[in-house]
């Protein structure tokens, strides 16, 4: 009797453990079947670009846990149309990545809400082509690259095709140094070259300083891809990266060029300019050390604005990545804040005309620099918020247009599929700084890791 | 029938000998009916195991024959998911990873709950022990996501463990030990037995107190010792609760998730990388819901060929 008891509740806690790794299986089937692809969906003709109207809407939106900026937007936004109020939930973006299939498919499905991935949402219908949009507010004018990372081609590539997604802003990464650690080891002005940068590191170490603050932990995911991606775009040029980024065929990762920037890299770990423990440092951990003092330079990007103000108000300033020669242009990893309508979406029309209304109000866009921190886009001549003075800030709006006016934008090559990250470049990456793979290996690997993924 | 009274509950099987008395003197109608009464209390439990355990044990098996994203139309593949997961570049560190936390997650505990259970059960029966039991109990309280940042901080290069070995003048040791390539396996075991300890401690503990005083008493008459009681009366009685914790605990280290997840994630390199988190990824980093079905099954499958040999040699002389 004993024996069979202890074998059930065996058997049970058995069946339990690994079935509650595949937890999918237990939610998505039901809706799986009442997904309908859609293709465009047509918005309503009528006089002029759509409104939310005069009747009380209620937007259903699902945001991002941590980032201040859709929640104040939406504030503002009920101030100024008092018939449209908010359900706003939220959640974290690693739990947001697992649940929008499921929130696009379900029967309340959202009228707004971040996208973390887009491709095979859109692949599947679940999320709404906005180009009946985009021609009605005359987002197609605005300047080119904005909407270029929203854009899926039929082949499921992106950088082309139909827009499935808006930016709330356009964030920007480059290099953020600690001004009095960096006035310390002499440097007067930012570096216009990779030597200079080079330079400057190896006099941080010199002077008992941690170079560069980064993170790398898994949990996290590694940071290291900041300063790799910045290096490939100095050695060579950001269209084969963004061509690798948005899947077109034949794309590789594994070029001469991004070996060359590979190999900067280890230089760069082996010379001891990160932090001996980066393997285990989050990203939350590093950007208050680096706050804290330790760190002369930081790879990271805008958003982090307001949190290194905070910590060192005055005291941060930013620099983009500096060409490998004088006078070249400077490039940076930039990236829409994406949004999405679903297609079952109630309210669509009123979430469109959120998306223009956040690009061309004058208190939105004063909102969305203030609090958070990056480029609002929108069309040309738009009204440009001036940040607190002192602000980092400042200096990131100010290299913007630096880089918009190269050409020389980029997504993140941790974007190119949805695990790439997870399974390529993080665990390669840490390979490098535990000195158990090199330039090339790292190159290789990541490009098999892709073509896997690619394959499946 | 015969063989639904075997398999139904404890309760109908100890009343089987009284079942065979009386089915001379009553009619079968009324058995017939005991059954279906004894089938109407168990269902609703019965319910909740087939929707919660069984549907998606064989809806893991289904789609495990699909290629699915969890949302868009599913393409039958036959047993090609399967293929490619033997294909899979990490798979085999993986596996080779969740075998090394057996160590950790099970032969640990469970040596180690024997020796603190019946050190508790001999010394401090009294309130001490108590609190001891209470305090080995907590990590299986303590939410392990919050226990895993905390193990975070602990373990990390500017952390409390490293602050002691530099006060102790072992500089040389500190390390940060969840990014370190050859400790950080160990430092998530070490989280595992930290977990794990409690609960084996509790079920010993329990399965110790069924023992007959009078055992001990006779063994101290004669002289013998705490070891000698140890190894002739308290670890052979236990075996059938040995045989659970080792059962639950080699579970625990195979299909090892959540302590890894919340500790290193698999990294650094995928040093730390486990079967549960490569199908985490693959389900829902890569939206491979197929692939993801078949490493569980493989799993499964996995678990259940150690887990039979555990369960085999604690029931037997018993």
């Amino acid at each position: 009797m004993n024996k069979n008891f202890y074998r059930l509740i065996a058997m049970m806690m058995l069946v339990m453990l690994i079935t509650a790794c595949v937890p999918t299986s237990t939610t998505s089937p039901t809706q799986a079947p009442e997904v309908v692809p859609t293709e465009a969906v047509e918005v309503p003709v009528e006089a002029g670009p759509p409104t939310c109207g005069t009747e009380p809407v209620v937007l259903n939106a699902y945001f991002e846990t941590g980032f201040d900026i859709p929640f104040k937007l939406a504030e503002e936004f009920t101030k100024q149309y008092p018939n449209v109020t908010w359900d706003i939930k939220q959640d974290q973006f690693a739990n947001l990545i697992t649940t929008t299939p499921l929130l696009l498919s379900g029967d309340n499905a959202p009228d707004l809400l971040r996208l973390p991935t887009m491709v095979s949402f859109a692949k599947d219908g679940l999320l709404m082509n906005l180009d009946g949009y985009a021609a009605e507010f005359g987002w197609d004018e605005w300047p080119v690259p904005q909407l270029d990372q929203n854009r899926v081609a039929e082949d499921g590539t992106r950088g082309s095709g139909e827009l499935y997604a808006m930016g709330l802003n356009y964030s920007l990464t480059g290099v953020f140094y600690n001004k009095e650690q960096a006035a310390q080891i002499g440097m007067t002005e930012p570096p216009k070259t990779l030597a200079e940068l080079d330079a400057l590191l190896a006099a941080a170490k010199e002077a008992g300083l941690q170079p560069i603050m980064m993170w790398g932990s898994a949990k996290s995911g590694m940071g290291l891809a900041f300063p790799l991606q910045q290096l490939m775009a100095a050695y060579g040029p950001v269209g084969p990266i963004n061509d690798w980024i948005f899947n077109k065929p034949g794309a590789t990762i594994d070029t001469p060029e991004n070996l060359l920037a590979a190999q900067h890299l280890e230089r760069w770990i082996k010379a001891g300019y990160f932090p001996t423990d980066i393997n285990a440092i989050e990203y939350t951990d590093a950007a208050a050390r680096f706050g804290a003092g330790e760190g002369v330079f930081t790879f990271n990007g805008d958003w982090q604005n307001t949190g290194y103000d905070t910590a060192m108000p005055g005291n941060v300033g930013f620099f983009l990545m500096p060409p490998l020669e004088a006078g070249g242009a400077p490039a940076a990893m930039s990236a829409p804040l994406t949004y999405g309508i679903a297609t079952k979406a109630k309210n669509a029309d009123c979430a469109a005309f959120f998306f223009n209304w956040v690009a061309t109000n004058d208190e939105a866009r004063t909102i969305n620099v203030a609090i958070g921190g990056s480029n609002p886009g929108g069309p040309l001549g738009a009204m440009m918020p001036a940040a607190a003075a002192g602000s980092v800030t400042n200096e990131t709006l100010a290299a913007g247009p630096v880089v918009g006016a190269a050409g020389n934008s980029m997504d993140f090559i941790a974007n190119a599929t949805s695990a790439i990250f997870a399974q390529g470049w993080t665990p390669e990456l840490q390979k490098m700084v535990g000195g158990e793979q090199d330039a090339a290996g790292l190159l290789q690997a990541v490009q098999a890791e892709y073509l896997r993924e690619l394959a499946q | 029938m015969k063989n639904s009274t075997d398999i139904t509950s404890s309760e109908l099987e100890s009343k089987t000998a009284a079942h065979k008395h009386l089915r001379r003197i009553f009619s079968r109608e009324k058995i017939r009916r005991e059954v279906w009464i004894s089938w109407g209390f168990m269902l609703p439990a019965l319910l909740v195991y087939a929707m919660f355990v069984l549907l998606p044990l064989f809806l893991s098996i289904y789609y495990s024959f699909f290629r699915w994203n969890g949302v868009g139309p599913m393409t039958w593949v036959g047993l090609k998911n399967y293929l490619t997961i033997l294909q899979f570049p990490n798979l085999l560190g993986s596996i080779v990873n969740a075998f090394k936390l057996i160590l950790y997650f099970s032969f640990v505990p469970v040596g180690l709950g024997l020796i603190v259970a019946s050190v508790i059960n001999r010394v401090a029966p009294g309130r001490f022990g108590a609190v001891a039991r209470t305090v080995l109990f907590l990590p299986q309280i303590i939410p392990l996501v919050a226990a895993g940042i905390i193990w975070g901080w602990l373990l990390a290069f500017p952390g409390l463990i490293n602050e002691i070995l530099r006060g102790l003048g072992l500089e040389a040791l500190t390390r940060a030990w969840l990014g370190d390539f050859t400790w950080a396996l160990p430092s998530v075991g070490v989280i595992g037995i930290w977990v794990l300890l409690g609960f084996c401690t509790v079920l010993l503990l329990t399965g110790m107190s069924k023992i007959d005083p009078a055992l001990y008493e006779s063994a101290r008459i004669d002289g013998a010792s705490w070891w000698a009681e140890f190894t002739n009366i308290t670890v052979p009685l236990l075996k059938q609760e040995i045989g659970v914790c080792l059962t639950v605990t080699v579970i625990n280290a195979l299909a090892a998730f959540d302590i890894v997840w919340v500790s290193t994630a698999g990294g650094p390199g995928n040093s730390t990388s486990v079967p549960g988190i490569q199908i985490y990824l693959l389900g829902f980093s890569q939206r491979s819901v197929g692939l993801a079905s078949a490493l569980a099954v493989m799993l499964m499958l996995l678990v259940l060929i150690v887990i039979l040999p555990i369960q085999r040699l604690s029931r037997e002389t018993r």
